[in-house]
C-alpha cells in the first residue's frame, strides 16, 4: 500500500493524533505524516512517552496512535500493564516489524525481538493484526473493532514493504 | 523545606472547578485523594514516570483548560526526556509541579539523586516558559499563582520535606471509575 493511501485509510477512521519514535519501515510514510496538516504528530523521546501522549486522546473522545519500531516494544510494557490495560485506555500502535521471522532477516540487533514481538503481545493479551499490502484496511478495521470492544491498545505489526 | 501535605493542600486550594489535575503514583495521589477528591483528578496509581506524557497530550488536546501535572522527583527523573518534549510542544495551559523531597518516599524514603540535580534548572535549560523553585512555605503561594495565571508551560519545583506516610488512605475509586469521571471533565474542542 502506498504511504498516502495508508494515511488516507487512517484519517478516514478518525485517527489524526499521533506520537512516536521513527522507524525506517515507515520512512516515506513518516515524511508524509509530518507534512500533513490534518495530522497532529508529537515526536516523542521514547516509546513509553509516545504511548502516554497518544493515550490522552481517549479523554478527548478520540483514538490516539503511536508510530514505533518493534525494538521499542520493551519500553511500552510498563505503561501497557500499569496504565493502558489497568484503566482500559485504548490506543492504536503502528509497529514497524524489524527482524520478522528471525535470522537472517534484517540486522542482528533485530533478530531476537523480531521473533519475540508477537509473543510479547500475546503474553500481555494485547490484540494485533499482521496486514498485507492488499488487505491493510480490512485488517485495520478488524483491529479497531477489537480495540473498541475491549477498550485496550491494539497493534498493527507492519513488515518492510507493506507500506511503501 | 515545605511539608508535602501542606504543599498539596495549597495547590488544591488554588484549583478552579474546570482544572484538570494529574497526580503521580504512590503517596502523592493518595494525599491528593485524602485532601480533596474531585472528578477532575486523575490518580495515576500505576505507571511511574508516565504521568507527564499523559499530561502533555491532554494539555495539547484540551487547550482551554488548565492542566496540572503533580509528580515527585523520582517520577520526574524517570522520564526526564519528557521535559524537553513539553518545552518543545509549548502548551500554554500546562503547569508541571514537582514535589522534590530528594527521596523515594512511597517505598521507604530511599534517597534519590535530586539532592545533586536542580530540576528547576533542568526545566529552564529545556526551555519551559518559566521554571521556578520554592524552598520555603512563604514563597509557594505566589509562585503557584504566577504559574497558574501566566502563559506556560511552567515548571514549579517545590522542595519538600520527608513526611510521615502512615494513615494516608489508598485511592478507593476503581481505575475505571477514575478514568470515567475524569473523562467527563475534559472539554472536547
Amino acid at each position: 500500500m502506498e504511504a498516502q493511501a495508508f494515511w488516507d485509510v487512517l484519517k478516514a477512521r478518525g485517527l489524526t493524533f499521533f506520537s512516536g519514535v521513527p522507524d525506517s519501515t515507515f520512512h516515506h510514510a513518516y515524511t508524509l505524516m509530518v507534512q500533513d496538516p490534518e495530522i497532529r504528530y508529537i515526536p516523542a523521546v521514547r516509546e513509553d512517552v509516545a504511548l502516554g501522549v497518544a493515550s490522552a486522546a481517549y479523554f478527548s473522545g478520540k483514538l490516539g496512535g503511536v508510530m514505533m519500531q518493534n525494538s521499542g516494544v520493551g519500553n511500552i510494557v510498563n505503561p501497557l500493564t500499569s496504565f493502558s490495560l489497568l484503566y482500559e485506555i485504548p490506543a492504536l500502535l503502528i509497529v514497524g516489524w524489524r527482524g520478522y521471522g528471525g535470522p537472517p532477516n534484517d540486522a542482528p540487533e533485530h533478530w531476537i525481538m523480531g521473533v519475540k514481538t508477537p509473543e510479547i503481545f500475546d503474553l500481555l493479551d494485547v490484540p494485533y493484526e499482521i496486514p498485507e499490502s492488499d488487505n491493510l484496511a480490512s485488517a485495520l478495521d478488524r483491529l479497531l473493532a477489537v480495540i473498541e470492544a475491549r477498550s485496550v491498545p491494539g497493534a498493527l505489526l507492519v513488515r518492510a514493504g507493506v507500506v511503501t | 523545606m515545605i511539608d508535602r501535605d501542606q504543599a498539596i493542600a495549597v495547590i488544591l486550594e488554588h484549583l478552579e472547578p474546570d482544572d484538570l489535575l494529574l497526580s503521580t503514583t504512590g503517596m502523592i495521589s493518595r494525599e491528593v485523594f485524602a485532601t480533596r477528591d474531585r472528578p477532575g483528578n486523575f490518580y495515576m496509581i500505576g505507571s511511574m514516570g508516565l504521568l507527564s506524557s499523559v499530561g502533555l497530550g491532554l494539555a495539547l488536546l484540551a487547550p482551554e483548560q488548565r492542566v496540572l501535572i503533580l509528580e515527585g522527583d523520582g517520577s520526574a527523573l524517570m522520564s526526564l526526556g519528557t521535559l524537553p518534549l513539553i518545552a518543545t510542544e509549548r502548551p500554554a495551559n500546562l503547569v508541571h509541579i514537582i514535589l522534590d523531597n530528594e527521596a523515594y518516599e512511597s517505598t521507604g524514603a530511599q534517597p534519590s539523586i535530586s539532592h545533586a540535580v536542580d530540576l528547576a534548572k533542568v526545566g529552564q535549560s529545556c526551555g519551559y516558559q518559566r521554571a521556578m523553585r520554592v524552598d520555603e512555605p512563604e514563597g509557594l503561594e505566589k509562585a503557584l499563582q504566577t504559574c497558574l495565571t501566566d502563559q506556560g508551560p511552567s515548571l514549579l519545583l517545590v522542595k519538600a520535606a520527608i513526611a510521615p506516610v502512615e494513615g494516608i488512605p489508598r485511592v478507593s475509586h476503581s481505575p475505571i471509575d477514575i478514568r470515567d469521571r475524569f473523562r467527563k471533565c475534559v472539554r472536547r474542542p
